[in-house]
């Protein structure tokens, strides 16, 4: 059946079932392979995308209930072609990533957190991203890019 | 194959009087042309094997070695750039295809024959991955913390120097001016006499029909501009928008997906398969019977993998159903009675048994020094199976078509992988190219092709560009893990606590040989193994064997420090006089902790010291007892890698190594139930997450010496630091890992 999905702001119709968790057809319907599979079972927040402004796990959510709501993605994140989104800078400055597949859900998490919060406390931060697992092991600099954003104007 | 061999593109030259003794080189002639073909894109000028510039005076570096997120591309691109002069502005990076061309072999036993004075640590690793490998010039491999300390000591400054004396000559020629009167700077050729300057693309042509010396003259490190900076990772841009591509974003026209589910208990066969249910799904198209695979990797030990069924469909989502609507029976092929404790009931019977015994040392006579011993101690360690759980699920692309094959995969070892896919088809190696990307994680799994080959058989069995994608449960469920171990020790000490006598035994050496011993002086040591093999496969896991005996070793020191009334780092530094970098590390790592500085009661400090990989890591844990749980709240680290080409990369890579190193202490554990992984996703195998983790931080020391590894050494004193920190807050020494099987862990110094 056909399903009409807001993402990034554009409107696209695919011709899935509509059990199909999110991440699939992001990634294979509509091609926007910048958020990743990590678990399949909500452990890991690598798929981690935006709905409505809240950080959800796109592996296990059925696109059948998405239709009018805004979905935004890592390619949907910076505010424009020229424009990395704050985040996206202090990633780059506190040289974050390292294999860097999970970061996209981590930058995804991490967005949601301050759109709704922009001053978090240590506790928020805490709260916001222990659902997103990064082998690499660099919670404490993804912790402090969070931080040097958050300070910065929104 | 035998290519570069017939082309002679890969040449080996000895400097006379020592130093560096490996070179890499293009011959003038037919043979640059060929590689030109390959290698140059529109407007490049290919200078040198691992040199490209371009119109722009672009300096793009070829570098043989992948990128799992260590950096070292960005490091070896700063060797390179350092000593060609280059404008680090405008330095690019690009991996070095699948071709023997580009073999790391080449500089690994281009460096063993030639006799070049490697430290020791480093031959018999590259000699053992020879001697497991069939084809020794098929390996191209990213492992054993070895990029920067082997291709990018003995090739990449090598590269950069001599392409700058190319160009450099390129310029005199052209300005009849005597060579020794030019200078370089930013990638300009400068010649200050008549004011002359020309970007390096200007004489990239004629430098490139030169032959480049083996032997160009190097830079001292006062010298280094490059070298020794933290440049930022030239990778990372791409993976903050979503736009680094790994092997699983690969997208091809007509491509389906695929998934596969191999016999769970290893070495299975399948006994019967009902397809019917999984074909009634819609999007289905079939389902291919894959065989076993005996495909190695540069370490590991295992009897061919069980046999396969995958499922292709139109979408991951739908073949993920059609799998689970298989019905398969497996003939477990008798192995369903093994669980862990027939595992270490065997490690038990063949530790006590007198047959069988290697010896990794033996000085002094320990028999004497035991009975002669004021007090003797003795414990016995042991750690348990872990797997990788990279964060990108093992995936392939791959089109088989008209007697060719092409793949893309993300992985550590392309020229082996290409190797195994072309045994696996059939195929002469030439009709397989292989296309190499950013890997999400990888080790020490992806040196190992089992699910690339999987991907080519599938492919080839439909027609069609396959996506194959592994489960997380698959890749918990067959890995090639770390092995379980137990050592068993044995000391002695005298009645005012010098020691004087160290007996360790324990199962299963793989690399590197020297991962059990120890740099202490004590003057009688015999340490001795026995191999305790299962059907449980084996591979190269984050610092292969220095991972676990880091932890029975630096945990067993601190019982004897403990017995013999002495503090734990004195008591180890009393024992260093003959090893002053490691003296140094440790005592940078307890100054910066404030190890003299007395604690709380409730809570403690452990101390560990590991070389591994040419670099010595010394670390100091912090925890708290706090409710009955227990809280890392920092983690001290001293390394001296002998130069850090750099450091913040360094830094990081120690970091990642901690974290990696106190998850698999705190969590980790895969146990064998009737002859099958018990566990199944991250919600049963856990990873260190954000709240649980301490603050890290990382002192480095460049003590000039060779350099080391970095993406490794981080991971070995991860553990029985914790553990010894444990000890100091709480009284209770943990031999076995996992900890969580007796404490309990809550939130850590990064949130406390």
């Amino acid at each position: 059946m056909t399903t009409t999905l807001t993402v990034n702001g554009e409107l696209s119709e695919v011709e899935v079932d509509p059990s199909t968790p999110l991440l699939w057809v992001l990634r294979e319907n509509l091609t926007l392979t910048g958020t990743k599979f990590g678990c399949g079972i909500a452990q890991c927040g690598a798929c981690t995308v935006m709905v409505d402004g809240v950080a959800v796990r796109s592996c296990v959510m059925p696109v059948g209930g998405l239709e009018g709501r805004e979905i935004v993605t890592i390619e949907g994140l910076a505010p424009s072609q020229d424009t990395l989104h704050r985040l996206q800078e202090a990633w780059i400055a506190h040289q974050v990533p390292q294999c860097g597949y999970c970061q996209s859900g981590q930058l995804m998490a991490a967005a949601a957190l301050l759109q709704r919060n922009p001053t978090p406390t240590d506790q928020d931060i805490t709260d916001a991203m222990e659902g997103n697992i990064c082998r690499c092991g660099m919670y404490g600099r993804i912790k402090a890019a969070i931080k040097t954003a958050a300070t910065q104007e929104g | 194959m035998g290519k570069w061999t017939r082309r002679a593109f890969i040449t080996t030259g000895v400097l006379a009087g020592g130093g560096v003794l490996f070179g890499v080189a293009i011959r003038p002639g037919n043979l640059a042309d060929d590689l030109q073909s390959v290698m140059a894109g529109e407007g490049e000028t290919l200078v040198h094997a691992f040199v490209k510039i371009d119109a722009d005076n672009v300096v793009t570096v070829i570098t043989p070695h992948s990128e799992l997120g260590q950096g070292a591309q960005t490091a070896l691109a700063q060797m390179l750039a350092d000593e060609l002069d280059a404008d680090w502005d405008k330095v690019r990076i690009e991996e070095a295809p699948a071709i023997g061309e580009y073999s790391t072999s080449a500089l690994g036993r281009g460096v063993l024959l030639a006799g070049v004075d490697l430290p020791g640590f480093v031959v018999p690793t590259v000699e053992g991955v020879m001697m497991q490998v069939s084809n020794m010039l098929d390996l191209q491999i990213t492992g054993g913390s070895l990029s920067v300390r082997t291709t990018g000591v003995y090739g990449m400054r090598i590269a950069g120097a001599a392409t700058r004396d190319m160009l450099k000559t390129a310029a005199a020629e052209a300005w009849s001016v005597p060579v020794g009167q030019i200078t370089t700077e930013k990638s300009m050729l400068i010649h200050a006499a008549s004011s002359r300057a020309e970007p390096y693309a200007t004489f990239a042509l004629p430098a490139s029909q030169m032959t480049p010396s083996y032997s160009p003259a190097l830079k001292d490190a006062a010298e280094f501009k490059i070298i020794g900076t933290s440049v930022q990772r030239l990778d990372i841009p791409s993976k903050v928008d979503g736009t680094a591509k790994f092997a699983l974003d690969i997208r091809l026209p007509d491509m389906v997906y695929a998934t596969a589910t191999r016999a769970p208990v290893f070495g299975g066969t399948i006994a019967s398969l009902d397809e019917s249910a999984a074909r009634a799904i819609d999007g289905v198209l079939d389902v291919v019977r894959l065989p076993g695979s005996s495909a190695g990797g540069m370490v590991g030990a295992y009897e061919p993998t069980g046999e396969s069924v995958a499922v292709v469909s139109k979408s991951y989502w739908t073949a993920q159903r059609g799998l689970r609507a298989l019905a398969i029976t497996w003939d477990a092929k008798g192995r369903d009675g093994v669980s862990d404790d027939a595992i270490y009931a065997q490690h038990a019977r063949d530790l006590a048994s007198a047959e069988g015994r290697e010896s990794d040392r033996s000085t002094g006579d320990i028999d004497a020094a035991i009975a002669d011993a004021a007090q003797t101690i003795e414990a016995e360690y042991r750690v348990p199976y872990l797997a990788h759980t990279c964060m990108e699920p093992l995936n392939a692309t791959a089109h088989v078509r008209d007697g060719k094959a092409e793949i893309w995969v993300g992985c550590q070892n392309p020229l082996g992988f290409r190797r195994a896919i072309a045994d696996a088809l059939d195929f002469d190696d030439e009709n397989v190219t292989l296309h190499n990307h950013f890997m999400g994680g990888g080790f020490g799994r992806k040196a190992i092709p089992d699910w690339a080959i999987q991907a080519a058989l599938v492919a080839r069995a439909v027609g069609k560009p396959v996506q194959l994608i592994w489960s997380r449960e698959e890749d918990v469920r067959q890995d090639f893990y770390r092995p379980a171990s137990t050592s068993r020790f044995q000391a002695a000490l005298t009645a005012d606590g010098s020691l004087t006598g160290w007996q360790n035994s324990y199962v299963n050496k793989q690399e590197p040989p020297e991962a059990p011993l120890i740099p202490y002086a004590v003057p009688s040591q015999r340490v001795e193994y026995v191999q305790s093999p299962s059907h449980v496969p084996w591979g190269a896991w984050r610092s292969v064997d220095e991972s676990q005996h880091g932890f029975f070793t630096e945990s067993f020191i601190d019982e004897c420090a403990v017995a013999a009334g002495k503090d734990p780092f004195a008591f180890r530094a009393a024992l260093l006089a003959d090893h002053p970098r490691h003296l140094a590390v440790l005592t940078r790592a307890a100054e910066e902790a404030g190890w003299s500085t007395p604690l709380a009661p409730n809570r403690g400090r452990g101390i560990a010291l590991k070389e591994s990989f040419g670099s010595i890591v010394a670390q100091v844990v912090e925890v708290t007892l706090r409710d009955g749980d227990i809280s890392i709240d920092r983690v001290v680290a001293a390394i001296d890698p002998g130069q850090a080409v750099t450091p913040d990369g360094v830094a990081a890579q120690i970091e990642s190594g901690i974290v990696y190193g106190l998850t698999a202490a705190m969590y980790g554990q895969i146990s064998i139930e009737d002859g099958a992984v018990a566990q199944s996703n991250f919600h049963d195998y856990e990873a260190l997450r954000m709240s649980a983790t301490p603050v890290i931080e990382t002192h480095i020391i460049n003590s000039g010496h060779p350099i080391g590894g970095a993406g490794e050494p981080g991971t070995p004193p991860a553990a029985p630091a914790l553990a010894n920190a444990i000890f100091a807050a709480t009284g209770k020494r943990i031999r076995d890992l996992p900890m969580i099987n007796h404490v309990t862990f809550s939130a850590g110094g990064l949130f406390t």
